[in-house]
């Protein structure tokens, strides 16, 4: 009741912070994509750039966010850019890890069969490995998409803005209210982010049917 | 000898140990040589090594001629039509872009494409207007073998054929084989089929060819890995 309240009285506000909120998802998860794909079908062409490369996003994550966000001030300020550089790190590894995943999973008969007919590698990609491993790929943004509008939350400690500016102000003036009308919209925006790609997985990739 | 496909002492060494040792053999137009043996009997491999899926450790593979060490791998590879065991179609496409594949990749028009995969498919006795559009995982083993031939062949340009409609796709497709005067190898473990199909069979053993010769001399031979194939036929 008082939530609804509160919503009521800084409706522009709320807005406002959702869209930086969406803003700051949506790019990193772009940029993480364009460059998690690259790097997932050279980690599979490529068994030795497998440890390092997965290595590497993997101990991204293993950082705590609030930790990742302060350490990256020194190299780019405070801001939004600082913000969108973390999350795009932790997109990585979902994204990178899948595309590996659903390439090395894709049926060698198959793999096979287009070499066998003289496909070059570029077609082999584009015409069999990428479309056989979408599905798997888009799991990974998936889970990169749903963890990005968690973690997005912190950026407000950086001062880049979004959902996590009515947590954090409701964590330091001890505000519930506050605290929910933060959390809320973040946790159904990672709900419907899910449900958007969920439709879009059904929509765009290829299974039996 | 004017042999599509010519053999010379090919050899692959993996890790020091040979899965084909000097393996010799040719084959001419619209002949049908069937690499018969047991699984790890260096059958698939030697395949492999004709098409470069795997470099010889030594040997010559010549296709009309030209050495296949020096040619350009993708043209060699679409020069060959290549259809494996497990067939292996792409399960995202259609039956008619499967066998569309090769001549879209070499940019041929549309309506060019449309025209040889209908004309494919009826050569191996599939309707295309039935069979086009679907996926291969609603075919038959049977039917998707078919698909698999089509496509192999889809590379190749001849002329308008009767369509194949009836009978054992097997027959069917020794007949093929013999009316397109494509040299043909095919890989298989069950010996009726080699006789079936083969103007002439191979039969590897560890890697070495220890027979070669028609089906009837197959059928004649007294060696015991060629009775024992025989035998298992029985």
């Amino acid at each position: 009741m008082r939530l609804l309240d509160f919503y009521g009285r800084h409706l522009g506000e709320l807005l406002f912070l959702l869209r930086q909120h969406v803003g700051l998802v949506a790019i990193s998860t772009v940029v993480a994509v364009l460059i998690g794909l690259p790097l997932g079908v050279l980690v599979a062409r490529r068994p030795a750039w497998q440890k390092p490369i997965l290595g590497m996003t993997n101990v991204v994550q293993t950082v705590p966010s609030l930790a990742l966000f302060g350490l990256l001030i020194p190299v780019f300020g405070i801001g939004a850019w600082t913000a969108i550089t973390a999350l795009v790190l932790y997109a990585l590894l979902p994204i990178v890890r899948n595309t590996y995943a659903g390439i090395t999973g894709v049926d060698p008969a198959v793999r096979e069969a287009g070499r066998g007919m003289g496909m070059t590698d570029g077609e082999l990609l584009r015409l069999v490995e990428l479309p056989l491993a979408a599905g798997v790929i888009l799991a990974g943004v998936r889970v990169a998409v749903v963890v990005s509008v968690g973690v997005a939350t912190i950026a407000a400690a950086i001062g880049a803005g979004g959902l996590g500016v009515y947590i954090f102000r409701g964590v330091a003036t001890v505000d519930d209210t506050l605290i929910l009308a933060g959390a809320l919209p973040a946790a159904l925006l990672a709900l419907l982010a899910d449900g958007l790609l969920g439709l879009a997985e059904r929509r765009l990739v290829w299974r039996p049917r | 000898m004017n042999a599509v496909l010519d053999v010379r002492g090919l050899r692959y060494e993996l890790q020091g140990r040979a899965l084909v040792d000097d393996v010799s053999f040719a084959v001419g137009a619209g002949e049908t040589l069937v690499l018969l043996g047991r699984s790890g009997s260096g059958k698939s491999t030697t395949l492999r090594l004709i098409n470069r899926l795997l470099m010889p450790t030594a040997g010559v593979v010549r296709i009309n001629g030209d050495d296949a060490a020096t040619q350009d791998v993708t043209r060699l590879r679409r020069r060959i039509g290549y259809v494996i065991q497990e067939i292996g179609l792409f399960p995202h496409f259609t039956v008619a872009e499967n066998v569309g594949l090769l001549p879209r990749l070499e940019r041929w028009p549309a309506t060019r494409v449309a025209e040889r995969v209908r004309e494919l498919l009826t050569l191996v006795g599939l309707d295309a207007t039935m069979f086009g559009s679907r996926y291969p995982h609603q075919l038959s083993g049977g039917q998707r073998q078919r698909v698999g031939v089509a496509r192999a062949l889809a590379d190749e340009p001849f002329g308008a054929l009767d369509p194949v409609t009836r009978g054992e796709m097997q027959r069917e497709f020794r007949t093929l084989v013999g009316r397109l005067g494509k040299a043909l190898v095919f890989v298989t473990h069950d010996v009726r089929e080699a006789l079936l199909l083969a103007t002439r069979i191979a039969l590897l053993e560890s890697g070495r060819l220890i027979f070669l010769g028609t089906p009837d001399e197959f059928r004649a031979s007294a060696m015991p890995q060629v009775r024992q194939f025989m035998d298992s036929a029985a």
